[in-house]
């Protein structure tokens, strides 16, 4: 690996205090299918961390390994050092009020309004009962993403980037230590995806939350990261700021700068 | 490159069992956990019940019509004609009635449903709700489960009373029967174990639309065409349940009350 670090070695937390994900020989498997096959990452705390990788190298499985969507078949898996795999029900959905995800698609649950979206994790899981209190949150976070015009509006009549944006508001109204982005601003124009990417700095610095961000989009990955990670067939390959791959001979990680200026 | 593994179809088979006993028990489980979710379930009793009234209603008074239509020939041939109402009444309150109530319910409920949940899982709907530490279960799953447990019975009764009326309009407009007498003859006909038993296999049958609509629905594949199948699928078991039950509930009713 030319002008990189292997990862997980090199770079090591100054304290346990720092690291919010520590991933350690992660392995997972579909059938036959090894999707991840060692998968070593660290994330300190307000640190941003763009990961890139050809489509279906396991990427959001990661990530979805991470909220205990899925379960590793080996390795350690630790978020604010407990690790993941031995959680009970109870504790991981403790675990996960403090851990956003952001979805392609925003998902967004359809019957319900933007408000009502919103409204959702405040009253199902931090059991919010003053209404004026609830209104004041949903209010706060769709301003902070610029779209409280349309709180009152139906997820169906929103534009890809508001959906997201909306989805992005849910996604910060419980204040998540961590936020889990899967591809931003995929199948979104340039300007609207330099605004989700904006946004995205915007709300690390202003929440100061850690943040892994999957995406293909390196406008986005020059903007939001501290640290890249190219991942290929089931593990990272390289690491390092934006700047030091850029400059990278590895063909692999060439490839993906090949169009950067 | 690793070979595919093909697993055996009883294999599947005993999976697909105990995948829907698993999701009974975490059902039944979320029931009595966590707060329910009464706003959802009065959404969905709107939804499943007053939503589905037009249907039943309009199916109910053409069953009722055409029974009639269809039975007065032979029962006129055989000099019984006065045994119209008790007929009617009799196989629409005990058998006609609540299976074919169901089945439309299960045509429209389960396959809206599954539908809905499917589409919910391929949009990354379900696992947003699960990873932002809520509990799909309890919010979608129970309260659907339960809403088609309440409405489909509801649904079967005022159903059965339309579709007498049915019936009456039918004679009344051939025999010039009046109002007074067909009910008279009509509820003095049915006893005790023609409602109650008929009443309790809609209790069950409403619970198997709503629960095969939300397995389907939950366990759908995350392709688009998987909510097509989905829909499909909730709407044949749940058929196909509606006449397992009911031909349970025959047996069992005929062991306890006509033997």
């Amino acid at each position: 690996m030319e002008n990189t670090k292997e990862v997980g070695i090199k770079d090591k937390p100054k304290s346990r205090e720092d690291v919010v994900i520590a991933i350690k020989g992660l392995k997972k498997s579909f059938g036959e299918k090894d999707v991840l096959k060692n998968i070593n990452l660290q994330l300190k705390r307000s640190e941003n961390i763009v990961v890139l990788g050809r489509s279906g190298t396991g990427k959001s499985v990661t990530i979805q390994c991470i909220v205990g969507l899925l379960r590793q078949d080996a390795g350690s898996l630790k978020v604010f050092g407990n690790e993941v795999s031995e959680m009970s029900d109870r504790e991981l959905k403790q675990l996960r009020i403090k851990i956003g995800f952001l979805f392609q698609s925003g998902a967004l649950y359809d019957s319900m309004t933007v408000r009502e979206n919103l409204e959702f994790p405040l009253t199902r899981i931090l059991k919010l009962t003053d209404q004026a209190d609830i209104d004041k949150r949903v209010e706060q976070a769709l301003d902070s993403v610029g779209l409280l015009d349309a709180i009152d509006t139906m997820p169906s009549d929103l534009s890809g980037g508001m959906r997201k944006r909306a989805g992005l508001a849910r996604t910060i109204i419980v204040n998540p230590e961590i936020i889990l982005y899967d591809e931003p601003t995929t199948g979104l124009d340039p300007i609207t995806s330099r605004e989700i990417s904006d946004l995205i700095l915007s709300i690390q610095k202003k929440y100061k939350t850690s943040s892994i961000i999957i995406t293909h989009d390196m406008e986005c990955a020059r903007m939001a990261s501290d640290r890249v990670l190219i991942m290929n067939d089931g593990e990272y390959i390289a690491e390092g700021s934006f700047e030091e791959l850029h400059k990278s001979n590895n063909k692999i990680v060439a490839a993906f700068f090949k169009d950067i200026a | 490159m690793a070979e595919q593994v093909v697993i055996p179809g009883w294999k599947k088979w005993f999976e697909n069992i105990g995948d829907q006993v698993w999701f009974f028990f975490k059902f039944f489980r979320n029931i009595f956990t966590g707060g329910f979710e009464w706003s959802e379930f009065v959404r969905q009793c709107y939804e499943i019940g007053y939503r589905s009234m037009m249907l039943v209603g309009i199916t109910s008074f053409i069953m009722g019509v055409v029974l009639i239509v269809q039975l007065r020939p032979t029962l006129v041939a055989f000099g019984a004609a006065s045994m119209l109402p008790r007929t009617l009444a009799v196989s629409f309150i005990r058998e006609i009635g609540p299976v074919i109530i169901a089945i439309i319910c299960a045509g429209k409920i389960a396959s809206s449903i599954g539908a809905e949940l499917g589409s919910m899982k391929v949009t990354e709907q379900l696992d947003a709700m699960e990873v932002s530490g809520a509990n799909p279960t309890q919010y979608l799953v129970v309260t659907r489960i339960l809403a088609t447990t309440f409405m489909v019975p509801l649904l079967s009764v005022i159903g059965d009373a339309i579709g007498l009326f049915g019936g009456f309009l039918a004679l009344n407009l051939r025999d010039n029967m009046s109002f007074q007498l067909y009910f008279t003859k009509v509820i003095g006909s049915l006893e005790f174990i023609d409602f109650i038993p008929a009443f309790i296999k809609t209790i069950f049958f409403g619970f198997a639309i709503g629960f095969v609509g939300c397995y389907k629905g939950f366990n759908s594949n995350k392709g688009t065409e998987s909510v097509g199948i989905a829909a499909n699928s909730a709407v044949v078991t749940a058929s196909l349940w509606i006449f397992v039950i009911d031909a349970i509930a025959v047996q069992v009713t005929s062991l306890l009350f006509y033997n």
